[in-house]
């Protein structure tokens, strides 16, 4: 399988690159969590995702790149998660995340030829489809309702994203157990690394998901280049940390810096590659693809 | 008792939920494209049997609950209360009607029991899988009917009531199984 994906991209020029798995800088995002370890009396950080460097690369002018490596994330192990995994990561100048959706339906399909047909639809499509909540506007209250009526939700938060993210895992996510599909212009509260758009007259992130039953096989954004407004959402991470007694993650200026530089226009998405090899093969877990399981390393 | 975090949640763990003892049947990490991790949780409620779905944020903590499960010897019942007996200790424990509910249909004095104490006192009571008892009452075999499948209802000396064939006879003393309430066989004599 890893060789088909050397093939696909070889055929369309995109340039395989071994980006740093050891970096001198975390990730900023609250939900995720970098492993540090000393190394020659410096702290480094086991990179999460090749996203800064190779956005780093782009900005020096690598045309479209890609990587097939490891990544870690700290506290994720299930059914679905283990804390190392491998990542195939790609970004194609002048795509938008539409064309990219495309671009990826054609390279699951040629790992995985009997793959589901995938449909398409907006974030706010899904959320109205399976809940009848509209994500985009709908108020803490109302997405709180919506949540109780499926179960007891004692919580407390006052987020948006926090009730959106908890519909997902006891509405849609199981309501999309036999289904196949790109979920795609996010509200603008989780746009994370994606620029920001207009839907049908609604401020959207232009973000996308590619779900199969009900498991998140890819993320992808058409890519935020305005260094200033990465800069500004690298601050509220941090004021995200500090409310919730998280530590500071000091932001990388290496990447705010190729942001200055100029990154090109682009599209970029991060796909689990386990994750594409336990569906592919009807595994029931994410452990089952790999040759040796996190427990048993 | 101690605290569990979501990560130690395993099948069987016994914690306290909004004041009642649970025990933990399935758990999964489930963590949206980078959004909050949460933990979905199926529990059982000891005190009621019903199975709770719940979700917790990735790193919650339950205080677990002091149940233990212990294999008693049934002594007998004074018709409000139903006494165990550990066999180790010799320490008696009564039941309530509720801890018990319909195990009674099952219990037969000096049977051997599972019985859930929860703080000490019993919170459930499982009977063995299989028992024999003895037939008090049910019709003489009728003959040549079988379009009720050959079966006819018989009370047992608990009250339980099953079906048993045609050709067993009132006195005689059968084996059923607890699980599902069936006619097994009669009972090897000893």
């Amino acid at each position: 399988m890893r060789s088909t994906v050397r093939d696909f991209f070889a055929k369309r020029q995109v340039l395989e690159v071994a980006a740093p798995v050891a970096g001198v800088r975390a990730v900023t995002d609250p939900q995720l969590e970098s492993i540090p370890f000393r190394v020659m009396n410096e702290t480094r950080y086991l990179q999460t995702s090749p996203e800064f460097a190779l956005k780093r690369l782009l900005a020096e002018g690598s045309g479209d790149v890609y990587s097939l490596g490891t990544v870690f994330r700290n506290d994720e192990q299930g059914r679905w998660h283990s804390p190392e995994f491998t990542m195939l990561e790609w970004y194609r100048l002048g795509f938008n995340h539409h064309d990219l959706m495309n671009e990826v339906e054609s390279l699951v399909h040629s790992v995985w030829p009997s793959m589901p047909a995938l449909e398409r639809l907006s974030h706010r499509e899904l959320y109205q489809q399976i809940l009848g909540v509209d994500s985009l506007s709908a108020s803490v209250e109302q997405l709180k309702d919506r949540a109780q009526n499926l179960q007891e939700c004692p919580f407390t938060e006052t987020s948006r994203v926090f009730w959106l993210d908890l519909l997902w895992v006891i509405g849609i996510e199981p309501g999309l157990q036999d289904r196949a599909c790109f979920v795609y212009d996010f509200p603008i509260e989780q746009a994370a690394l994606a620029r920001l758009g207009d839907s049908e007259g609604r401020a959207v992130a232009h973000r996308f998901e590619l779900v199969i039953q009900g498991v998140e096989l890819a993320n992808g954004f058409w890519e935020l280049t305005d260094a200033d407004e990465q800069q500004g959402r690298f601050e509220a991470d941090n004021q995200y940390r500090e409310c919730s007694g998280q530590p500071r993650v000091e932001p990388d200026e290496r990447l705010l810096q190729a942001l200055r530089t100029g990154l090109p226009d682009c599209a970029g998405v991060a796909l689990g590659f386990d994750r594409l090899v336990a569906l592919s093969s009807a595994y029931r877990q994410v452990s089952d693809a790999l040759a040796l399981a996190w427990d048993q390393a | 008792m101690a605290n569990f975090s979501t990560n130690e949640f395993r099948p069987g763990l016994k914690v306290m939920l909004d004041g009642e003892p649970c025990s933990i049947l399935e758990n999964e990490f489930v963590k949206p494209g980078k959004g909050q991790a949460f933990n979905r949780v199926r529990m059982r409620n000891l005190s009621t049997g019903r199975v709770w779905e719940r979700t917790f944020k990735s790193g919650e903590t339950l205080e677990g609950a002091d149940v233990m499960d212990h294999t008693m010897e049934y002594l007998y019942t004074d018709g409000e209360f139903y006494y165990f007996m550990d066999p180790v200790t010799f320490e008696q424990h009564q039941a309530d009607k509720k801890a018990v509910g319909e195990t009674y249909l099952w219990l037969k004095e000096q049977d051997t029991c599972e019985v859930t104490l929860y703080n000490g006192t019993p919170l459930s009571v499982t009977p063995p899988n299989f028992v024999e008892l003895e037939i008090v009452e049910t019709d003489p075999g009728l003959k040549g009917d079988t379009a009720q499948g050959g079966n006819k209802p018989a009370r047992l000396s608990t009250g339980a009531v099953v079906k048993v064939p045609l050709f067993v006879t009132q006195g005689e003393v059968i084996k059923v199984d607890t699980r599902s309430g069936e006619y097994v066989s009669r009972a090897s004599k000893s």
